[in-house]
């Protein structure tokens, strides 16, 4: 575990901002900062699919759709009605039901948040699947091309569909109970346990990844990156790493609109638009694409002006305009810029050159 | 025993015929060398081999089972590597990363395997690198290890190649021109190489332009014109083919 040292630091930055807000009285940016957390969760997983097996999506707001919406659907839509009929019975005798109030004080009885939550990430593993097999056997951005009319399809139907809520989209999402004493949620008084819930699962979702990136799985999707003839040669079955990985990150989308909609209590047509998915392709962007820390960074600072309305109304054009800002002058992503070498400029801060030695 | 069977191969691209109607086998053990003018099919040919293309005919049997038309991550995982006439390095990856890919088809960590890092996992990972080393090692690199594969220098990429499809530990290695772009003492040190690869029971199949080496290190001689097999014999008798001295240096 010596090499996730590198940890530390974040952990003590999320726990600083913590207090500081406590401190402060500004507990309110907790709020933007757990939101932030989830979206991170779907931009680090989207950077190992774009920089590592050097695949674009422009459909990961749909998967994030599919995650947030089956997970909205089933733990608000009321089954009483239907309570006689077997599917309803034997989702009852397999425990996959829980009863509450509805905010008329009328009895609910609706799928619990964990079921729901297995549905969602399958159902997102489904449809990778099955939107991937054909598509990464193709070379170049075919994948880009399948996504957006995925994305596109996946918007339409939630507008369209009573069951999804139309334009009004889902509310009265019930808490998320993660174990007994953790409920996600986006009440007041577990605004403090939320923010630590997000940051430990993007923490860990980060652990998982990098692993990943240090293995063999990791070393051929470089590989396939850097010569995908050699990668061919050497046996790495390229298209099922590029499938495995698109699946991958597609699940990392779908449990990060699951949990964000238990902590903001519903989920809108908004969250599946086509502009949301070039918004996560541009944050890679500016991280660096093959660069998870920098998908991080970019993700939480990002998300989190974006959520604090810092762009305004101006919000999608922002990130149209970052993404064509860094194709055309820092492909490699913000932090290639070597900021330093400017601040060296600086006659304050040039360093010295060495001395010559004499031969 | 023959461990590769070429059979009436034959590829077409359009009007051209690259590969017409070749046929040879290659003994357990043995080097043998294609050789042949450019445009002779040669590379062509390897390609057809290694699965890179499909033949139009014919049959490629190894170890007694149909390959032609089987994708190449396939064929390298039957035992078959592979260098490339203009290396290929895996870009943005150091010497030995790139050994490691080579140890892909012998190893097995999955998706979930490596994410969790599992026990199983990690003690692969270990093997992997150290055996890759071995490698390096063995082809006197082990210094550059750690060095970015694209910064070495030319005949170093062409060593970190080398060790990368020996880390696949290949019954048979296909060697594409292995010799090109190097002076007279690096040719003469890749013949050494090659025959010492020979010894770790590993067979040979190498196209190669420059004829000194092959001369002196193959077993056995295919020559290729135009895609058809025009001669194939041992060393000497090749050399004194007249067809082939036709070919090679004008009526």
């Amino acid at each position: 575990m010596g090499k996730n040292l590198v940890f530390l630091p974040i952990v003590a930055a999320v726990i600083a901002i913590q207090l500081l807000t406590a401190w402060t009285d500004s507990v309110y940016y907790l709020t933007q900062l757990t939101m932030s957390a989830y979206y991170s969760l779907l931009i680090v997983g989207l950077c190992v699919l774009m920089g590592y097996a050097g695949q674009i999506s422009l459909g990961h707001a749909g998967f994030f759709a599919i995650g947030g919406y089956i997970s909205a659907a089933l733990t608000t839509h009321n089954l009483i009605p239907f309570v006689d009929q077997l599917p309803v019975r034997l989702l009852t005798a397999l425990g996959c039901l829980q009863g509450g109030l509805d905010i008329y004080g009328d009895p609910l009885l609706v799928v619990t948040p964990w079921v729901a939550c297995m549905i969602a990430i399958l159902t997102a593993l489904i449809i990778a699947f099955l939107l991937g097999i054909p598509v990464l056997k193709l070379k170049g951005h075919y994948l880009a091309m399948a996504t957006l009319g995925f994305g596109i399809i996946i918007y339409r139907i939630v507008l369209a569909s009573e069951y999804f809520g139309e334009a009004d989209g889902i509310s009265g999402v019930p808490g998320f109970q993660l174990v007994p004493g953790l409920l996600v949620s986006g009440d007041k008084s577990w605004r403090v346990p939320n923010y630590y819930i997000a940051w430990t699962v993007l923490i860990l979702a980060v652990v998982l990844l990098r692993h990943l990136i240090n293995s063999r799985v990791g070393r051929a999707l470089r590989a396939i990156h850097g010569s995908p003839e050699a990668a061919d040669a050497m046996g790495v079955d390229t298209a099922k790493f590029k499938l495995q990985t698109f699946m991958l990150s597609a699940v990392f989308s779908a449990l990060a609109g699951v949990l964000l909609t238990h902590y903001n209590g519903g989920i809108g047509p908004s969250e599946a638009s086509v502009m949301k998915s070039v918004r996560y392709v541009a944050i890679v962007a500016v991280g660096g694409m093959a660069n998870i820390w920098g998908a991080l960074v970019m993700g939480m600072v990002l998300n989190f002006l974006s959520l604090r309305g810092f762009f305004g109304s101006y919000d999608d054009a922002v990130f149209g305009l970052i993404l064509i800002g860094i194709m055309l002058f820092a492909p490699e992503g913000i932090l290639s810029l070597q900021l330093g070498r400017l601040w060296r400029r600086i006659p304050l801060f040039r360093r010295k050159t060495p001395a010559v030695k004499e031969v | 025993m023959t461990i590769l069977q070429v059979e009436q191969l034959g590829k077409r691209f359009g009007g051209l015929q690259a590969v017409d109607d070749v046929s040879f086998s290659l003994r357990q053990g043995a080097i043998k060398a294609v050789i042949g003018p450019n445009g002779a099919g040669k590379t062509t040919l390897f390609n057809l081999i290694a699965g890179m293309l499909e033949p139009t005919t014919g049959e490629i049997s190894f170890q007694g089972k149909a390959i032609q038309g089987m994708r190449p991550f396939r064929v390298a995982g039957l035992g078959i590597a592979r260098t490339f006439q203009n290396i290929k390095m895996f870009a943005g990856m150091t010497a030995l990363e790139n050994v490691m890919v080579g140890r892909h088809v012998r190893s097995k960590a999955g998706f979930l395997a490596s994410m969790f890092r599992t026990s199983g996992c990690r003690r692969e990972e270990k093997a992997i690198r150290v055996k890759s080393l071995e490698f390096l090692d063995f082809l006197g690199i082990a210094d550059c290890a750690d060095t970015l594969a694209t910064n070495l220098a030319f005949g170093q990429q062409r060593a970190v190649e080398l060790a990368r499809a020996l880390a696949l530990e290949p019954a048979l290695l296909l060697l594409d021109e292995p010799a090109a772009g190097l002076n007279i003492y690096e040719t003469a040190e890749i013949g050494r190489l090659i025959v010492r690869i020979r010894e770790l029971g590993i067979t040979v199949l190498l196209v190669e332009h420059d004829m000194s080496l092959v001369m002196d290190i193959s077993d056995e001689i295919v020559v290729l014109s135009f895609g058809r097999k025009i001669a194939e014999d041992i060393p000497t008798v090749v050399q004194r083919d007249p067809e082939v001295i036709k070919v090679y240096l004008g009526e």
